[in-house]
């Protein structure tokens, strides 16, 4: 039903980006300038440096990502990734360093306009709205598609009637692409946790993001659903052409998952590369070695 | 395929709900248009019906502010008095100005008053809000005693309800003034349920449980506060016309004190937070509760049981409810009403 010719969809996104980027306005930094204006790049930040109080939670960060690879960004608790999505979707704002979205260069990143950059997310810890029902929440992933008002959605006019009939048939899909459907009408918050970790990314997923950033999907969740997760990751990269970045703290959940991989300790990037390389890197290893991992990289918990 | 075998599943569950509703609707139409006029005494009217009407439509513009869109407020009061003073002057100064159109007036009044004094749910939340809420109610007392042009230089600043008429047909009476009340009542109270259930609706509540994601996601978060700060007023400001206008027939400002704030607080956590029939609950409540007490306490203690002890049971039984339900039962009256509704429907079945 959804994303029936996958390389269709990925090469209208990547033209559509393209598109934009021939009109982009590089700023600042000659690096960022050089990556933004290369059209299989959907996300560049150059030289990112934050610190909260006395606490460097990021220094120097470059990262690139392009068009429809599944980027995963790893390292272990208290390394700066989510600090890294935070600020790449605006609700942290960098002391140094450039954001370029598709081309649009910002050194701070406007969160009440992420979802129209076309940028969506997930949270580390849920962010869902509990009072509503999972169809409800996912349906909220399209709300910056909306422009009826309120009078208009009261007196049930044209315009609002089809604006709700398009966001339910999304929802609807979407439902389906992540197997949802025996819960759908149920209130969020009474869900096991692994099935609101999937209501989330359904509400990312339906905002049809050119970019999508999931903070530790699959932190807490069953071996079971672990696999579960990884194949709607893959299959959102996959289907719908989604550019993905992943961050995770499990260095084993990811290598068989993305494309590259960047490895964060103590707010730098020790190494950027294929999951192979990445592995085999002696500093990756140190810091692994050095927090309490076990030898395959799984948590000790 | 399946989405078609899903909806025919579902069909005979939404043909029962559908009738079950209708009947409901008719039921109440029944009750408010014709049982009601007809058979309610005086006293049942103007002692309980009208104020009951007037808080619940209160209960209603506040619950979406604070049960729908998570903003606690404690200047419905305010907003009430606004509402009140606003009908009182378009229709002493424009001549000929029909009835509902003032009190659409007076409901914009309110709304613009609200949305000036929801400019600090911008920055703060929770309690710090609800304090900054008590400037809307200081200032609103203050500017309407101070100017005297308010209630037509009225020495005391009271004011009095005019003659209400709607195409002509006089409401002055009880009657006619429940039929105003409860008209009135019945449509906000049906814009409010379509809004609850719309997108905006749902916006309001993404901005309660989750005001970062909801921003992430693209939700106006500032807009939808306003918004809510605004329609909430319109409808508190309506049933401040409503309280003045039908109820008490003459009012002064201070008769829309802090204690009436705190009264519609309590009418929406007892009856429910987040939900349109516990506004109604909660309202009857509230009302029901010292005319019980009063004779309960008659009953058991006789003269003993003067108007000073009734005021003071009243405000220890309601505190020790408040407390009860906040930690028991948050969703309040609503909840145990539907639990209730299921126990019997079990035992039927
Ligand atoms: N909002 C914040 N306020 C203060 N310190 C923060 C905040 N966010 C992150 N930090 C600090 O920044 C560092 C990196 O945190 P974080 O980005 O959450 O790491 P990770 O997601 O890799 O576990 C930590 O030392 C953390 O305490
Ligand atoms: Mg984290």
């Amino acid at each position: 039903m959804i994303g029936a010719s996958l390389g269709a969809a990925a090469y209208e996104r990547a033209s559509e980006i393209s598109a934009i980027l021939a009109v982009a306005n590089p700023v600042g930094d000659r690096r960022l300038a050089r990556l933004s204006s290369r059209p299989d790049v959907v996300l560049a930040l150059s030289g990112i440096g934050i610190s909260f109080g006395g606490v460097k939670a990021l220094s120097d960060v470059d990262l690139e990502v392009e068009v429809g690879e599944i980027r995963a960004v790893i390292g272990p608790n208290g390394a700066g990734k989510s600090s890294l999505i935070n600020i790449i979707s605006g609700l942290y704002h960098a002391d140094r360093g450039r954001i370029a979205i598709g081309g649009q260069s910002f050194s701070r990143v406007p969160a009440s306009r992420l979802a129209r950059l076309g940028v969506a997310r997930t949270f580390q810890n849920l962010a869902l709205f509990g009072g509503l029902s999972v169809r409800n929440n996912i349906a909220c992933g399209r709300v910056h598609t909306r422009r009826a008002s309120f009078v208009e959605h009261i007196a049930g006019l044209p315009r609002a009637r089809s604006e709700d009939a398009g966001i339910a048939e999304k929802t609807d899909q979407i439902v389906a692409f992540l197997h949802l459907e025996s819960v759908a009408d149920r209130l969020v918050a009474t869900l096991p946790y692994g099935l609101q970790k999937r209501v989330e990314l359904a509400r990312a997923l339906v905002a049809e993001p050119k970019l999508l950033l999931l903070d530790e999907p699959m932190a807490g969740l069953t071996a079971t659903e672990k696999a579960e997760m990884a194949g709607f990751v893959r299959a959102a990269r996959d289907r719908h052409g989604v550019t993905i970045i992943l961050i995770e703290h499990d260095i084993g959940v990811v290598m068989g998952l993305s494309d590259r991989v960047a490895v964060l300790d103590y707010g730098r990037k020790i190494a950027d590369g294929t999951p192979a390389e990445v592995r085999a890197d002696p500093a990756v290893i140190r810091a692994y070695i050095g927090t309490a991992e076990g030898e395959n990289g799984e948590d000790i918990r | 395929m399946a989405v078609q075998a899903l909806d025919a599943a579902r069909l005979p569950v939404d043909w029962a709900k559908l009738v079950q509703k209708l009947a409901l609707a008719t039921a109440l139409f029944v009750v408010a248009y014709g049982v009601v006029p007809a058979y309610a005494s005086g006293y049942l009217v103007e002692a309980i019906l009208l104020p009951f009407l007037a808080l619940s439509l209160a209960a209603v513009g506040l619950n979406l502010l604070t049960g729908y869109c998570g903003q606690l407020s404690l200047g419905s009061s305010a907003f009430m008095a606004v509402g009140a003073f606003g009908a009182y002057n378009f229709n002493l100064r424009v001549e000929g100005l029909p009835l509902a159109v003032t009190m659409i007036l007076a409901g914009i009044s309110a709304a613009g008053f609200g949305v000036v004094f929801g400019l600090p749910s911008l920055r703060l939340r929770g309690f710090y809000l609800a304090v900054s809420t008590l400037a809307a109610q200081f200032f609103g007392q203050w500017a309407l005693t101070k100017f005297g042009w308010f209630s037509n230089d009225n020495p005391s600043g009271v004011i009095s309800a005019p003659h209400l008429a709607v195409a002509g047909l006089s409401l002055d009476s009880a009657t006619g003034r429940y039929l105003l009340s409860v008209t009135t009542v019945m449509v906000l109270t049906a814009l409010v349920w379509r809004l609850v259930n719309s997108a905006t609706g749902r916006n309001f509540i993404a901005v309660r449980d989750n005001e970062t994601a909801a921003r992430v996601i693209g939700v106006p978060v500032l807009r939808t506060k306003l918004l809510a700060f605004a329609i909430s007023s319109f409808i508190i400001g309506i049933a401040g016309v409503l309280w003045a206008f039908t109820y008490l027939r003459t009012v002064e400002p201070a008769g829309f004190n802090l204690d009436r704030s705190f009264q519609i607080l309590f009418i929406i956590i007892i009856g429910g937070l987040a939900s349109i029939r516990g506004a109604f609950l909660g309202a009857a409540f509230i009302v029901v509760l010292p005319l019980f007490l009063s004779r309960l306490g008659a009953f058991l203690f006789g003269g003993l049981f003067d108007s000073g002890v009734l005021d003071m049971s009243q405000r220890i039984v309601l505190g020790a409810l408040i407390i009860i339900f906040l930690i028991a039962e948050p969703s309040g009256l609503s909840a145990l009403f539907d639990r209730l509704k299921r126990r019997i429907g079990s035992r039927s079945s």
